[in-house]
């Protein structure tokens, strides 16, 4: 098992004629995922990478039964595409786009509430099931499969993440990037719950950083829900100052709030293993893994 | 991006928030023409820096002559101003506003904020103006009244007035605070605000409520369709370095010590800079060169780092991803070709092609400190501070 993608992905890319979309797509193409079509207002009946370009995500769909899509379409405009994506009714959205204007993701919020569909991001470097689907920007090579799940809010700390986790000789069941913006689609509760019911995941790496409260919720969530899979946490900004953006739109400590103190400490409270130092993620989780088994 | 309050209070007068008669001053001339302009013999000059705290730090003053603006715009201006929010080092006061004095009865607070944790922008208000929001958060939390503001409506007509009743205002008054909430609303929602506060919104002698102060941040990812905004824009307020870091569009805030990270990656950058200190050094910058490092960002970074002088050596930590090692490493090597480096520059690269990487380094003529592992590069990188301070 995995989590959110697989084998049964069948996924389209929205921005497929467009430099990212085109690179990444070859790149999501070689590793052996399923990309059936792609989508560029006004490019339909055209051929990229090999599949088929529509002019809507509808008609994508409804020519190629896809249930998924990966967006890398400009900030200005990918709030829309993201909507138009629900709209048609795709289950699962990956918005890789950095640089949407909070104001149209307090939209697309308020949109996606009584849907069905799930976005992962925006501003995130997307989802791995290692030899399943890449659907993202990652390296592809540096995963494995295996058990531990990886959920950052960041990019190359995620990467930084499973190749420690690798280099234990350990695999990865699924890594997401949950993306570095305030206000984004999957959180890490939604992934703990998902997590939870996946047999093959046998225990998980949390990537956090300063900013927002998404960290203090998972605590709550595993006390709550008497969580005994094995997390090791790290949480990036130790040594950011208050009231700076450190890169992502997300990662800031407004009013002396979500701080790394605050957060490692609530999590130790949960039980969770929280490593001060990046480069003891690997070690931390192997050993975890070890005493749990 | 911040604004100053005179221009704050611009574009709330253009919204129809209600606020007391004022003029800019860039000069002790410019105040005093001010001063004739303002029909009240008293006024208040007040040093325009991106800082809240300015009152305290001796940024607010009182004058009730023409002569007495002339000794306060004298002294304020080039004046440096030391708050709780500018750090030790205050911020030169360039810029004043003069502003008529107003009697006030009440202090009150009114801001708009996102709220993280419901993907809605929230309106606060509080009877406890004047006092750092934060004090009131932490300490009478029940102070603060919040109204959530559905984004298919927008903040409605009775939300305002609930926030107003909740203010205690009566008569007059709750017309006046409804219209400036429903304004500041409109000011918010038009020009892509991350956050809007007045503290302190006041009650006058004659019931008028006025925003006496005014501050407005934007958000950065929304500026592209704001170009007006983006006037406003006070370069002199920022770090040199960052504004030059900007420019080349990288990510870089400036830092107190001493090692210079060069990092791909936001998260990455600020892992580097944690594990930094764990090693007992103090990091001189974040700088994230973006999650793909070519020749020409890594060259860039060079650029930035080296401009401050307290960097005493440079740790470059690049996950190799997509973008293989060995072409970061060439990219390195020819961006030191073209920038004279000094200091001892410690790399680490990890990924694809790690030691094809490794080998590439090595060989140059150029004097790397090449390390495999994360731990080892920040020791040495923190090392080699030290020993360079010496």
């Amino acid at each position: 098992m995995s989590i959110l993608v697989n084998n049964d992905t069948r996924l389209i890319i929205q921005g497929i004629t467009g430099q990212e979309g085109s690179f990444h797509g070859r790149q999501m193409i070689e590793y052996g995922t399923h990309v059936v079509g792609g989508v560029t207002p006004g490019k339909g009946g055209q051929t990229h990478l090999g599949v088929p370009v529509f002019n809507t995500v509808a008609d994508a769909i409804d020519q190629t039964n896809a249930n998924t899509s990966i967006i890398f379409v400009p900030p200005a405009f990918a709030a829309d595409a993201i909507m138009e994506a629900a709209d048609a009714g795709i289950q699962l959205i990956i918005c890789i786009t950095e640089g949407i204007p909070i104001k149209d993701m307090v939209t697309v919020n308020n949109y996606l509430k009584n849907k069905s569909t799930r976005l992962v991001g925006p501003n995130c470097p997307g989802v791995i099931t290692p030899g399943q689907a890449k659907v993202g920007i990652m390296p592809g090579f540096i995963h494995t499969p295996g058990t531990v799940a990886i959920m950052s809010r960041s990019g190359t700390l995620t990467y930084e993440a499973v190749h420690q986790i690798s280099a234990f000789g350990l695999g990865q069941s699924t890594s997401i990037g949950i993306g570095g913006d305030p206000i984004i689609g999957t959180t890490f509760i939604d992934l703990l719950e998902l997590f939870a019911a996946d047999d093959e995941t046998e225990g998980i790496v949390m990537i956090g950083e300063i900013g927002g409260t998404a960290e203090e919720e998972s605590a709550q969530w595993v006390i709550d829900h008497n969580f005994t899979k094995p997390i090791v946490a790290f949480i990036a900004g130790q040594t950011a100052p208050p009231g700076r953006r450190m890169g992502h739109a997300g990662a800031i400590i407004a009013g002396g709030k979500g701080t790394a103190a605050e957060k490692m400490a609530v999590l130790k409270n949960a039980n969770i293993r929280v490593v001060t130092n990046p480069a003891d993620i690997g070690q931390t989780m192997a050993e975890a893994l070890k005493s749990n088994s | 991006m911040k604004i100053h309050e005179y221009q704050a209070k611009e574009l709330f007068r253009a919204y129809g928030v209600a606020i007391p008669e004022g003029y800019p001053a860039f000069s002790v001339e410019e105040a005093l023409e001010a001063y004739d302009k303002l029909k009240s013999k008293t006024v208040v000059v007040k040093a325009q820096i991106h800082a809240g705290g300015r009152g305290k730090g001796g940024g607010v003053k009182l004058a009730h002559s023409r002569d007495e603006v002339r000794e306060v715009a004298q002294s304020m201006l080039g004046m440096r101003l030391v708050t709780h929010q500018t750090g030790p080092k205050g911020k030169i006061v360039q810029r004043l506003l003069i502003e008529s004095g107003i009697n006030i009865r009440r202090e009150l607070y009114a801001g708009i904020v996102l709220d993280r944790t419901v993907g809605k922008y929230v309106f606060m208000v509080s009877t406890e103006g004047g006092v750092e929001i934060e004090k009131v958060a932490a300490e009478a939390p029940e102070r603060i009244i919040k109204e959530w503001i559905d984004p298919s409506t927008g903040l409605l007509p009775f939300q305002a007035r609930k926030l107003a009743f909740a203010l205690e205002l009566e008569g007059e008054q709750v017309k006046h605070a409804v219209k400036i909430f429903m304004a500041l609303w409109s000011v918010f929602q038009a020009k892509d605000c991350s956050l809007i506060e007045i503290n302190p919104l006041v009650v006058t002698d004659d019931n008028h409520v006025l925003a006496l102060d005014a501050k407005i941040n934007f958000d950065d990812n929304g500026l592209f369709r704001h170009k007006e905004v983006l006037d406003l824009r006070d370069i002199s307020e920022e770090n040199p370095a960052e504004v030059e870091a900007s420019k080349y569009k990288l990510n870089y805030i400036k830092l107190d010590g001493n090692v210079g990270c060069m990092v791909n990656g936001a998260g990455l950058a600020m892992a580097t800079m944690d594990i930094i200190k764990l090693y007992g050094g103090e990091p001189a910058n974040f700088l994230d060169v973006g999650g793909v490092a070519n020749p020409e960002s890594v060259a860039d970074g060079f650029k930035i780092i080296l401009s401050d002088p307290n960097v005493k050596s440079i740790l470059i930590n690049i996950f190799g991803g997509i973008v293989r090692c060995d072409r970061v490493a060439q990219g390195v090597i020819k961006a030191m070709q073209t920038v004279a480096v000094e200091e001892p520059v410690i790399i680490r690269l990890e990924g694809t092609n790690a030691k094809e990487a490794a080998d590439l380094l090595n060989n140059s003529p150029l004097d790397f400190i090449v390390s495999t592992s994360f731990k080892d590069a920040a020791q040495k990188a923190v090392k080699a501070a030290v020993t360079e301070a010496k």
